[in-house]
């Protein structure tokens, strides 16, 4: 009776594992072609990042990225089957290949990089972790948060920043610790605690979808680095690649001029060699990405450059408005940390 | 079998071998059946287990339990036993156990006490009684229970009114708001320990004078009364030892400081909502099962009883019930052992249970996912099959002893 039991409990666990095995001989990108469409794991539908429309459409800031690494992969950034899962099996999801990549508001840390089998490939967002308070409650601060009770979403980086921000201040709190970020907001905007924390973009798009967001104030420290970015198996360089690059050619567009509206006149007519190897004018760039040569094209045409998502998703024009401009997510050239290596 | 003519015997004849003597041998056939059965479940529990780590280990997979000696880093916001950011993984463990076990008895003792009222009250004469124990039940049992712990915590509990303006009841003994219920703690003193002695020297003197009772009863039929020898023994003479050693005991009543209130005892919301929800709805399955067990005693036992001249009270304590038992243990038993599984539905509220504390952020964070699946699973195994075997040995003693 008890061997039963531990073989079935070996079973149950093993086979999540075994099932997907046979696929790892290919490469993902020929998986992926061979497919015709590209797995892209989203999280919980979350304002500006991904958000679901009432006909079943994704779309949003790190929505973005997958379409581009669709438009570059099949030509079509449409050709996405989203995966929508909670953040604690977000990585045995993707490293046990029912996704070909995650870009989801993941913070980038050692730990995810080197022991979850999972590489991340660069960063489409600096964030930091803030603390978002009612009017109501008079704090101006988070060095008056001593006492507070704080709402925290589990199984994430900000919990951990949470009681080391709290352990290195010398104060106290009581987290509040759920799951499901529906109940979090709901017991938060009945007062069950008195601080939500989490990446400041995160607040400042939960806040977008409050009944009255105005009554509610973001305090202005920061208390942690929250690089966000696209995630990959490890293991298949050249799709890390593929997406690294993806999310540069949108990086490049932007520093060059290059977006949706002028794409074709910049293929045609543009005189900067930069440009001309990006969208494969000239040279070629994509035959170490196994690409045909209109990759980058594709993405500036179909999703458009990096400055052109961000405002559409998160811009001041968007109901979440973080503003960019003498952010971390300015263009370097602006005095920000987006930058791109040289198309070259 | 061994029949003097055996008829079989010379049919075959002598040179029928003993191989297919010992193949037609039902003993030897079972062992052979069950030999080859266990060697294939041993064998695809050896491939499900090497083709696991194998996996894991093409993926870049860290597997094995050194983790659980690593700082776990994040804050618990409820814990009955002492914990610190700075401690291991394997304190968060044990805090998600006693946490899971704390709110499960709690919820186990309520369960049964109100599914044994709601039970009896359904097979009450009183029709207005019977009628609202019968709607309680359906109601309760046809609901899900994960939505009534929602209706319970985003329904009631944060609702209450914040700390400022928290209820305080019995001249704030007791307070009650949207962070939690409060309760002013009694802290023992130096010299309070002689007050226990005393406390549990009166439960042994009340019980021994329970058994000469019975003794004497049995004797001679007459029941003598022992409530005033077991209240001086219970309440008065702990009283004077209390007072005689200079009262050592202090009381910590909660007050509001800063967002909350601080002191005394305290339990958060969201274990509320989770214990309310699990003893309403385990006990209307107790209920049903105790109306079950009672109406499974015949009629003429309470006619008999009653005919001997024995009180309804009597009766239903004396000859009702011990007979009911041996029909309620056997479902109670599996009633208990849903508490247990479904405390982990505390996940969805915020309590830190074990499956919130251990599958949900340490899971997260240490990212060991199958190590902590299976413990998680184990741990659930211990305490269900602990459960069964405890009331398994209950449930021999009250059952009928035939001979």
């Amino acid at each position: 009776m008890k061997l039963k039991h531990t073989v079935m409990a070996a079973a149950a666990l093993a086979v999540g594992a075994t099932a997907s095995a046979q696929a790892q001989d290919k490469s993902t990108l020929q998986v992926v072609q061979d497919r015709g469409y590209m797995n892209c794991q989203v999280g919980q539908p979350n304002p500006g990042f991904y958000n679901l429309d009432a006909t079943g459409n994704w779309s949003g800031h790190d929505v973005a990225f997958c379409r581009a690494v669709a438009a570059a992969v099949l030509g079509d950034p449409t050709k996405i089957e989203f995966q929508s899962v909670t953040s604690q099996v977000r990585f045995t999801s993707l490293a046990n290949g029912e996704s070909d990549m995650l870009s989801r508001t993941t913070t980038w840390t050692a730990t995810r990089d080197t022991q979850l089998g999972l590489d991340f490939t660069t960063v489409t967002m600096y964030d930091g972790q803030g603390f978002l308070v009612s009017n109501e409650s008079g704090i101006k601060s988070a060095k008056e948060l001593d006492g507070a009770a704080v709402c925290v979403l589990t199984g994430t980086t900000t919990e951990l920043n949470l009681s080391d921000y709290f352990r290195s201040q010398g104060m106290n709190f009581k987290p509040v610790t759920f799951e499901d970020v529906n109940v979090l907001i709901e017991t938060f905007l009945k007062g069950g605690c008195d601080v939500y924390t989490n990446d400041k973009s995160g607040l400042a798009s939960r806040r977008s979808a409050f009944p009255d967001p105005s009554k509610y104030t973001i305090l202005p420290e920061t208390i942690s680095k929250e690089p966000l970015g696209p995630v990959v198996r490890e293991g298949d360089n050249q799709w890390g690649d593929i997406v690294r690059w993806s999310v540069f050619a949108m990086i490049t567009a932007e520093e060059l001029g290059v977006n949706s509206g002028n794409v074709d006149d910049m293929r045609a007519n543009s005189k900067n060699p930069e440009i001309r190897r990006m969208l494969g004018a000239e040279g070629n760039l994509h035959t170490g990405l196994g690409l045909s040569n209109d990759w980058a094209y594709n993405i500036i045409k179909m999703v458009g450059n990096y400055g052109e998502v961000y405002a559409r998703y998160l811009g001041e024009k968007t109901p979440v408005n973080i503003p960019r401009a003498g952010s971390q997510n300015a263009l370097w050239t602006n005095g920000g940390l987006i930058y791109s290596p040289p198309f070259r | 079998m061994n029949s003097p003519v055996r008829v079989g015997n010379t049919t075959h004849g002598p040179e029928r071998s003993r191989l297919s003597r010992m193949a037609s041998d039902p003993k030897i056939r079972g062992w052979v059946a069950q030999a080859v059965v266990g060697t294939l479940i041993v064998l695809a529990g050896y491939y499900l287990v090497s083709q696991t780590i194998y996996n894991m280990e093409k993926r870049g997979l860290t597997a094995g339990f050194d983790f659980l000696s690593s700082t776990a880093g994040f804050s618990i916001g409820f814990h009955l036993i002492d914990y610190q950011p700075t401690d291991t993984f394997s304190r968060v463990f044990l805090v998600g156990v006693v946490n899971t076990l704390f709110v499960s008895v709690i919820a186990i003792i309520f369960a049964t006490l109100f599914g044994f009222v709601m039970g009896i009250a359904r097979l009450s004469h009183n029709w207005l009684i019977a009628r609202l124990a019968a709607t309680y039940v359906e109601v309760v049992r046809n609901t899900p229970l994960l939505l009534q712990i929602f209706v319970w915590y985003l329904g009631v509990f944060t609702l209450l009114p914040p700390p400022k303006q928290a209820f305080e009841l019995v001249f704030g003994v007791f307070v009650l708001n949207n962070r939690g219920f409060y309760a002013t703690a009694a802290v023992p003193g130096e010299l309070f320990w002689i007050t226990g002695i005393a406390i549990i020297a009166g439960l042994a003197l009340t019980f021994m004078f329970r058994r000469s009772a019975r003794a004497q009863q049995e004797a001679t039929g007459d029941a003598p009364s022992y409530a005033w020898k077991a209240l001086a023994v219970l309440v008065a003479a702990p009283a004077a030892v209390f007072v005689l050693t200079g009262a050592p005991l202090s009381w910590e009543v909660p007050t509001l400081k800063g967002f909350n209130y601080q002191g005394g005892w305290a339990v958060p919301p969201p274990f509320l909502a989770l214990l309310i929800a699990l003893t309403v709805y385990t006990s209307a399955f107790i209920a049903e099962i105790v109306r079950a067990g009672i109406q499974s005693v015949g009629k003429g036992q309470t006619e008999a009883a009653l005919s001997l001249g024995l009180p309804r009270s009597r009766t239903l304590k004396l000859v009702v019930i011990p007979q009911a038992m041996r029909a309620i243990i056997p479902p109670l038993i599996s009633q208990y052992l849903n508490i247990v599984k479904n405390s982990s539905l505390a996940v969805a509220i915020a309590y830190p249970d074990l499956v919130g504390l251990w599958m949900q952020t340490s899971l997260n964070q240490a990212g060991r996912a199958i190590e902590i699946v299976a413990t998680t699973m184990l741990f659930y195994m211990v305490v269900s099959l602990s459960i069964s075997g405890l009331l398994n040995i209950y449930n021999r003693r009250v059952q009928l002893q035939e001979r």
